[in-house]
């Protein structure tokens, strides 16, 4: 069995109420945190556990919040990023309706080290009755101490606000949160400044994961140096995956970062396998926004190595022959799927996601969208393939924020490692839209190339 | 001895320019000018909070400081980059820049109607310039383009949303120029729209400006006497004593009528100062003006490049503002367009339309 | 029907205001535009953005900018139950477009239409969140998951029942 430190106790009974919770070891962080430890010195754990954010990029959680800027006479805010939009991904929902408490306690560790007095979590207006479940444990730690005036005898003082968005992926991007949780409409800000000097009401910010912030909580109670024992080199920790497509088993798991993605797959503590003796085609591991890899080049990196679930090895290749970690939503096709109509839909998606604010990404998600649809429905032309090569390449790297980047990755890459499957569209369009192009070859084994030292 | 500003030396395009900190890439281009200056279609320099959207102005820094020396990974804004000691820049130089900056005319230009021929803002409209000096010569778009009505939001001011380029310059100025704001974006994406949202007329007294802002004809002047393609008219400055504003306008007159008004602008298309709606909308009569003598139009415009300098005939004009390209349209300017009224056929008219050539009754809007 | 919130929604209104520091109240409209869309027959109009607008001393097209940008808010009326089915990639890879399909059959509609009788509405919207228990739909404030033929035959006539 894996290791676990999140979803270790998520299936107690009542554990989602503060009693239970409590009685098993919940808010003992919080207590260690708050009374025998200074703001400087959790962050300082943070920085040891090696705890990389969970929403997304990736970045240093640790060093992140070392960038806030402290002026005098100005309150600093946390917000917790509940936006969890992006396709495939559903873990954060997970944590919060199974084991609220636990990213209250995580939210009021992290609060305390970062200063904030006023702390609020941007839920998406989807997920309509999870502030509910939130809001009652918000009440329980209210009653308890651990929230409102001078909680529990320290002097530090901290309330939580649950805030719900109305539909709007582009919101989970942090500047749009902001925006969003200022009343405003969800359009991204132009950086810098960073919210880490003026985020909300211009006010130093800074912005975590769920995840994120939910992992605070065990590297307190165990330490950063035992928390970074987990998981492998730069990924410490545990993850956590949501899996969902043409699996047996899809759903929320916490990996230690230290398994493969065959073991993810196959094995029977986790997916299950790929339903009705089917194989696999292709997977999106991070989440609809990373490249998709055929399956030869999802279980071994191009070097012939297994490939591994960590940020690192999920990498490996980059662009040309690998993915990213991402968000952990893990999205997997059997061989009865049309990559082509797949990207169609996550274009699809962006297409309706672009907040509309620079030209690049309003215009050029839509292009691409329909570009595909022609593909799909057997209408494209040879040359259409070439031509969403080059919108993409025209939007990457050129908008204000990477939700340009996030709809030009997937057709990138659905071009880069399918693109027989596009041609096949394009030049039997009568077949294509009778029935797809199957598992072809790729899942046939890659010619490794042989180490330098034999040339 | 008085502390003297320390100034950062920044090169772009090779050419080294000294500026005060805190200025943006943009503007120490400016300060250079010539063809280094990058094209700004959002930025506005008298609008708080503009630019950073259309990406018209993407540069490439290459070098980041003398501190920090390292290139900065993808091109920026430069209406939005401010300037650091040492930092070396690249705008027409980069073939990067270029090509991006062709890709995002390209998208500009996807939604457009590309209806310069009956437009009123033609010869004096950003995207026009833009299209004219990066444009790709045919488009890639197969696609039914978005449309949208022309509407009158208020008795001076149409709207025609399907030219829009969602700059977001005309927000900004009644934001920042007007006690209220009444029309905004609305709607997400490519379904963004300028609106009011339930039909409202834009009714305040520097609200007028929006047009000026507006870098292409998506708000025009309802109230210029009649339509006229501008580089029939003949731009003067002139001035009114005026209790709003500073009353420096510019007329564009033939003969001795006043066929609109608007502020001055500079080379970059910014308005000087900006003018009240009375100036704008009311003042159509020579006597309501001090006229200080012709306006240079300075500004780099197909106007300026002389391009429609002794131009007659409207199709040549079409041939011209398309650069070579086959006119989409290919349609009876007369049946689309309010820029002159059914019963005149304007090739007929011996030399540039005038007021008189139309029926009185009908000319007027 | 003037458009009024009642005692106890006005009470919920100022709680939520009291959630901002002094003075952002305009942080509230996402919040309130909620409460007005489920107290105001499910969707806005421009009344009821009007008097929202007034509740949060803001100009009203603050809240039509706002209002038009998040798919959640209704512009138009809709039907009494709204089902909102996902058509995303994780989704459709999971058979939703025969769950649309069905859906559009039963009720005799196309995705966007509404019942005649008012009752049922049809979208189609981008990923919930529900990837891995798909396919799935909206309906209010809760999910159905795990949607086959039967638990859609099953989620209408619980609808209707509930109608009657
Ligand atoms: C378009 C877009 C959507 C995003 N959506 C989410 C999201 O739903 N949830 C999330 O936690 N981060 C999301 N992010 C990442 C956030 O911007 C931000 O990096 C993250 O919340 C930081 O938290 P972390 O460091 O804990 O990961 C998104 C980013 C972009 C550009
Ligand atoms: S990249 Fe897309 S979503 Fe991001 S600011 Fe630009 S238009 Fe908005
Ligand atoms: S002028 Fe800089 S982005 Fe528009
Ligand atoms: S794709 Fe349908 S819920 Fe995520």
């Amino acid at each position: 069995m894996g290791r676990k430190l999140l979803l270790d106790k998520a299936h107690i009974e009542g554990i989602r109420y503060y009693d239970v919770y409590r009685k098993n070891g919940g808010y003992a962080a919080a207590e260690k945190a708050l009374k025998s430890m200074s703001p400087d010195l959790v962050t300082e754990e943070v920085k040891k556990s090696g705890l990389r954010g969970r929403g997304g990029a990736g970045f240093p959680t640790g060093l992140k919040w070392s960038f806030l800027a402290k002026p005098e006479g100005v309150p600093r805010y946390l917000v917790c990023n509940a936006d969890e939009s992006e396709p495939g991904t559903f873990k954060d929902r997970y944590l919060m309706e199974f084991i609220p408490h636990l990213l209250i306690e995580g939210l009021l560790i992290s609060s305390f080290a970062l200063g904030a007095n006023r702390t609020y979590i941007y839920i998406r207006g989807e997920y309509a009755w999870i502030p509910d479940i939130l809001e009652e444990a918000i009440a329980e730690a209210h009653k308890n101490g651990w929230l409102g005036k001078n909680i529990q005898g320290t002097g530090f003082d901290l309330d939580i606000y649950v805030q719900r968005g109305a539909g709007a992926y582009i919101c989970g991007e942090e500047t749009a949160l902001i925006e969003s949780l200022e009343g405003k409409r969800g359009n991204p800000r132009i950086k810098p400044p960073f919210p880490a000097v003026k985020g909300l009401w211009q006010c130093p910010t800074v912005v975590n994961n769920v995840e994120t912030l939910a992992a605070v909580v065990p590297i307190i109670n165990i330490g950063g140096d035992e928390y970074a024992k987990y998981g492998t080199g730069k990924s410490t920790g545990t993850k956590l995956i949501s899996a969902c497509g043409n699996l047996n088993k899809p759903g929320v798991y916490e990996i230690d970062m230290s398994i493969s993605v065959e073991e993810f797959i196959y094995s029977d503590e986790y997916c299950g396998g790929i339903p009705n003796g089917k194989r696999l085609k292709a997977c999106i591991p991070g989440g609809s926004s990373v490249p998709i890899l055929p399956a030869n080049l999802l279980l071994k990196t191009a070097k012939g190595e297994q490939r591994m679930m960590t940020y690192e090895s999920l990498n490996d290749g980059g662009f040309a022959t690998g993915s990213m970690m991402g968000s952990g939503g893990f999205i997997v096709l059997d061989e009865d799927q049309c990559v082509v109509r797949h990207t169609m839909s996550l274009a699809r998606f962006y297409h309706h996601e672009s907040c509309g604010q620079c030209s690049p990404c309003r215009e050029g998600t839509g292009w691409m969208k329909k570009v595909l649809l022609n593909i799909e429905n057997g209408k494209g032309k040879e040359s259409d393939i070439d031509l969403l090569w080059d919108i993409q390449r025209r939007i990457e790297g050129n908008t204000i924020c990477p939700l340009g980047d996030a709809a030009a990755w997937p057709v990138a890459a659905a071009i880069r490692h399918f693109r027989d499957e596009f041609e096949w569209h394009v030049r039997h369009p009568e077949e294509a839209v009778k029935r797809n192009f199957g598992l072809a070859h790729y899942a046939d084994p890659l010619p490794v190339a042989a180490p330098a030292a034999a040339v | 001895m008085a502390e003297e500003k320390k100034l950062f030396k920044v090169t772009i395009d090779n050419i080294p320019v000294e500026v005060e900190p805190g200025t943006t890439i943009l503007n120490a281009a400016r300060m250079i000018g010539g063809d280094v200056v990058p094209p700004a279609m959002c930025y506005y320099s008298k609008l708080q909070g503009s630019g950073g959207k259309c990406r018209t102005c993407l540069v490439k820094v290459s070098k980041g400081s003398d501190a920090d020396p390292r290139p900065m990974p993808k091109l920026v804004a430069s209406c939005r980059t401010t300037v650091m000691d040492g930092m070396e820049v690249a705008n027409i130089t980069s073939p990067e820049v270029l090509d991006a900056r062709k890709g995002v005319v390209e998208f500009l230009l996807l939604n457009h109607p590309l209806d310069c021929p009956v437009c009123d803002q033609a010869g004096e409209c950003d995207l026009q310039d833009l299209s004219y000096e990066h444009g790709v010569s045919s488009t890639r778009y197969e696609f039914k383009r978005r449309t949208f009505d022309k509407i009158d939001i208020g008795d001076h001011i149409k709207l025609h949303m399907t030219r829009c380029i969602l700059c977001y310059r005309c927000v900004f100025t009644a934001d920042q120029l007007t006690n209220k704001r009444e029309h905004g974006i609305l709607g997400r994406g490519d379904a963004s729209e300028i609106s009011t949202y339930i039909k409202n007329s834009l009714d305040n007294d520097f609200i007028g400006n929006v047009i000026d802002v507006c870098p292409v004809g998506a708000l025009t002047d309802r109230t210029a006497r009649f339509k006229n393609r501008v580089w029939f008219l003949k731009p003067v400055d002139a001035h009114c004593t005026c209790d709003k504003c500073s009353g420096k306008a510019v007329l564009w007159m033939r003969g001795d009528e006043i066929f609109r008004v608007t502020a001055r602008k500079d080379k970059y298309g910014e308005v000087e100062e900006f003018i009240c709606d009375t100036c704008r909308f009311e003042r159509k009569d020579a006597k309501d003006w001090v006229i200080e003598g012709p306006r240079k139009v300075s500004r780099h415009s197909v106007i300026s490049q002389g391009h429609y300098v002794g131009t007659r005939k409207p199709q040549e004009t079409i041939a011209r503002v398309m650069d070579g390209r086959a006119p989409k349209l290919l349609m009876d300017i007369h049946s689309v367009s309010e820029v002159n009224m059914p019963a005149v056929d304007l090739s007929k008219i011996d030399g540039p339309a005038h007021s008189n050539d139309f029926p009185k009754n009908n000319g007027a809007q | 029907m003037a458009v009024q919130f009642s005692e106890e929604k006005l009470n919920k209104v100022k709680e939520i205001i009291a959630r901002y520091p002094e003075g952002k109240q305009k942080s509230a409209l996402i919040p309130v535009l909620h409460l007005a869309q489920e107290s105001f027959g499910g969707w806005l109009s421009a009344e009821t953005m009007d008097y929202v607008a007034s509740l949060l001393q803001i100009d009203p097209i603050e809240v039509y900018e706002v209002a038009t940008f998040y798919s959640m808010y209704n512009l138009k009326p809709v039907g009494k139950y709204l089902f909102e089915v996902c058509h995303t990639g994780p989704c459709m890879v999971s058979g939703s477009d025969n769950i649309i399909e069905y859906i559009k059959e039963r009720l005799g509609i196309n995705v966007g239409e509404t019942t005649a009788d008012g009752l049922f509405t049809l979208k189609t919207v981008e990923c919930l969140g529900a990837c891995g228990y798909a396919p799935m739909m909206q309906l209010g404030k809760f999910y159905k998951e795990h949607l086959t033929k039967a638990r859609v035959d099953e989620i209408i006539a619980e609808c209707r029942a509930k109608a009657n």
